[in-house]
């Protein structure tokens, strides 16, 4: 129970940092948090007690092995963590070669 | 089986593109102007042929419960239509408008990628995959969003790829929930397990989707990425966002997983209900004072998609009528604003409505079809907003909701007096405007045309013969909830 209340923490963390931070890459920092603690929590799920790697080899049986699933469907969102990350860095260096700085408050000519 | 094609042809399009097309870019339009084409024909007849059927395709031949299953009903068939017509449509615009701004094949791939990410979400029957594909449509939407590549641009792209990312962490944290509680990730094997669980599992997971879709959707609460996102964007991509993909990614999924998958359970019809009241009435208040044009029309987006959940939240067989067809008739309308807005700015050079005037003579086809798209978005008979809006408000009157229909009124009247003033100041405004900067082509006018011309055919789909074949299909997907579960496993049993 208390491994899955720290990864709520966690993902409360991220989004926190979300939330109040100014700076373009303190943002994407926490985007980042958010999704260590989403894939936390898959692998989480994934977990049994006492058991072993999922590779069926001789001698191991099926019921000992933890889920296989979440730790694929890791991977993949790992992937597109990455992509996601990638898009917002050039994004940020962009902004900065338009506006000269990564403070948010002073980047916002849309409004209304 | 026709169901992997809506995802293969545009993905081979775009991985074409990129790969041949060099300098220029007349391969890239020819390449894929002929995917577009390809997936229009293939959803209008598919739409046609397959009437109330339900087809299912094991991707890779993975039989159920290992594999991942594409299944295509007639919600799904009819979504695929009405992103097929936008997206072909917005590309014919695009030939013009894009040259215009840059000749380059880059647009168009990613163009393509956004059609291939909004045909997977909408094809799938697997929660994951949908993750994936949802993703696929993210990244070119955020990538099309900066195009033009000036400060504001990249501001609101960056905006909306904050957003856009946490929700899809929120999504990916209900998919893993669902995942822990029914050890399946097929929405129909997850829609038969889930009522014998906890009434709580589902209160997490709804919460959770609710949260990540609704932010896709921009129903009010969420809505703050939406009016920089989709007026920074090249038109043709703001038609395709505010035309579609808050649709596909949004609307089109949480009707999927709120009644096909949770069989409607009340608490979350009524949020429906709350939400879209709240959208409809907030959106068109802070539509009502913008003088930019695209952004007025984007607030106008979160106010129409209000109409969308409350027909939803209805949930009577004639609320869920009203919010499909109103869900088509604002692809179209809506679409059809932005390629006028569009095409304001390119002949002009702003998009402020107190510095256009005049139109009317030397914009005559952007004059007339904007204000047939007027009046459709106002709800004017006979065009095709009218009956959308009356038959949800009919709806609401009929499930014993008085009020929500009175504020759907106030809604519809407060557009209709903010598209007074777009036609006033905009195209019939004392400020005369003599020359153009440049002329808009005639490609730009076709894909005016056609949609103008649909906003008043569309509104044939409530005469009572073509009804029964257009939207009740459609309707009866929606409003027999779970029986989703049996066609999708049966018919993979039948395999």
């Amino acid at each position: 129970m208390i491994v899955y209340l720290l990864c709520f923490l966690l993902l409360l963390v991220g989004l926190y940092g979300v939330l109040t931070k100014r700076d373009l890459i303190k943002i994407i920092l926490s985007i980042g948090i958010l999704g260590y603690a989403v894939n936390l929590l898959l692998i989480l799920f994934a977990y049994r007690k006492d058991s072993v790697y999922p590779i069926l080899a001789k001698g191991k049986e099926v019921a000992q092995m933890v889920d296989p699933l979440p730790q694929a469907l890791v991977l993949t969102s790992i992937v597109i963590e990455l992509g996601t990350t990638a898009m917002l860095v050039a994004l940020a260096i962009k902004l900065f070669e338009k506006y000269q700085t990564f403070d948010i408050s002073q980047i916002r000519r849309l409004k209304g | 089986m026709i169901l992997p094609y809506y995802i293969i042809i545009p993905l081979l399009a775009a991985f074409l593109i990129s790969l041949i097309a060099g300098k220029k870019d007349n391969w890239a339009v020819i390449l894929s102007v002929i995917a577009t084409t390809a997936l229009l024909v293939l959803s209008l007849f598919s739409f046609i042929s397959m009437k109330d059927e339900t087809v299912t395709y094991s991707m890779s031949a993975w039989s159920l419960p290992y594999g991942i299953v594409l299944v295509q009903d007639a919600l799904t068939s009819f979504i695929l239509v009405m992103v097929s017509i936008i997206s072909f449509t917005s590309l014919i615009f695009s030939i013009q408008y894009i040259r215009h701004l840059s000749m380059d094949w880059k647009y168009y791939s990613l163009f393509m990628l956004l059609v291939t990410g909004m045909n997977g979400v909408i094809i799938t029957g697997d929660f994951f995959n949908l993750y994936v594909f949802m993703e696929i449509a993210l990244f070119s939407a955020f990538a099309l969003v900066a195009y033009g590549s000036r400060a504001e641009e990249f501001e609101a792209a960056f905006k909306y790829a904050v957003m856009g990312s946490v929700s899809s962490f929120l999504i990916l944290a209900g998919i893993a929930v669902t995942y822990s509680a029914t050890s399946t990730l097929t929405m129909a094997k997850v829609a038969e397990v889930l009522p014998t669980n906890d009434q709580k599992v589902i209160f997490w997971i709804g919460a959770l989707f609710m949260a990540g879709f609704g932010l896709k959707a921009a129903a009010m609460p969420f809505h703050a990425w939406l009016p920089d996102a989709h007026s920074s964007a090249p038109a043709p991509i703001s038609s395709m966002l505010s035309g579609v993909l808050i649709k596909a990614l949004g609307i089109y999924v949480l009707i999927r997983i709120f009644y096909n998958v949770f069989n409607a359970p009340e608490i979350f019809t009524k949020i429906f209900l709350v939400l879209g009241t709240i959208s409809i009435i907030i959106g068109v208040f802070l539509a009502i004072g913008q003088w930019d044009m695209k952004r007025l029309l984007a607030y106008h987006s979160i106010s129409q998609i209000g109409y969308i959940l409350l027909g939803m939240g209805i949930a009577t067989p004639l609320g869920i009528l009203g919010a499909v067809f109103h869900l088509f008739n604002h692809a179209i309308f809506k679409s059809l604003l932005f390629y006028n807005a569009g095409s304001v700015e390119m002949a002009l050079g702003t998009r402020d409505l107190r510095k256009m005037g005049n139109l009317m003579k030397i914009l005559p086809t952007t004059s007339q079809t904007s204000l047939i798209a007027s009046l459709s978005i106002s709800g004017i008979p006979p065009f095709n907003g009218f009956f959308s809006k009356l038959i949800i408000i009919i709806a609401a009157l009929q499930a014993g909701l008085p009020w929500y229909a009175v504020f759907a009124i106030i809604g519809s009247l407060l557009t209709l007096a903010s598209f007074m003033k777009v036609q006033r100041y905009g195209f019939k405004g004392e400020t005369t405007v003599e020359s153009v900067e440049n002329k808009v082509g005639w490609r730009m006018n076709t894909a005016m045309i056609i949609l103008a011309v649909l906003c008043i055919a569309t509104s044939l789909m409530v005469v009572p013969g073509i009804q029964e074949v257009t939207l009740d299909p459609v309707v009866k997907v929606i409003a027999d909830k779970t029986e989703y579960i049996q066609l999708v496993l049966g018919g993979m049993n039948g395999n």
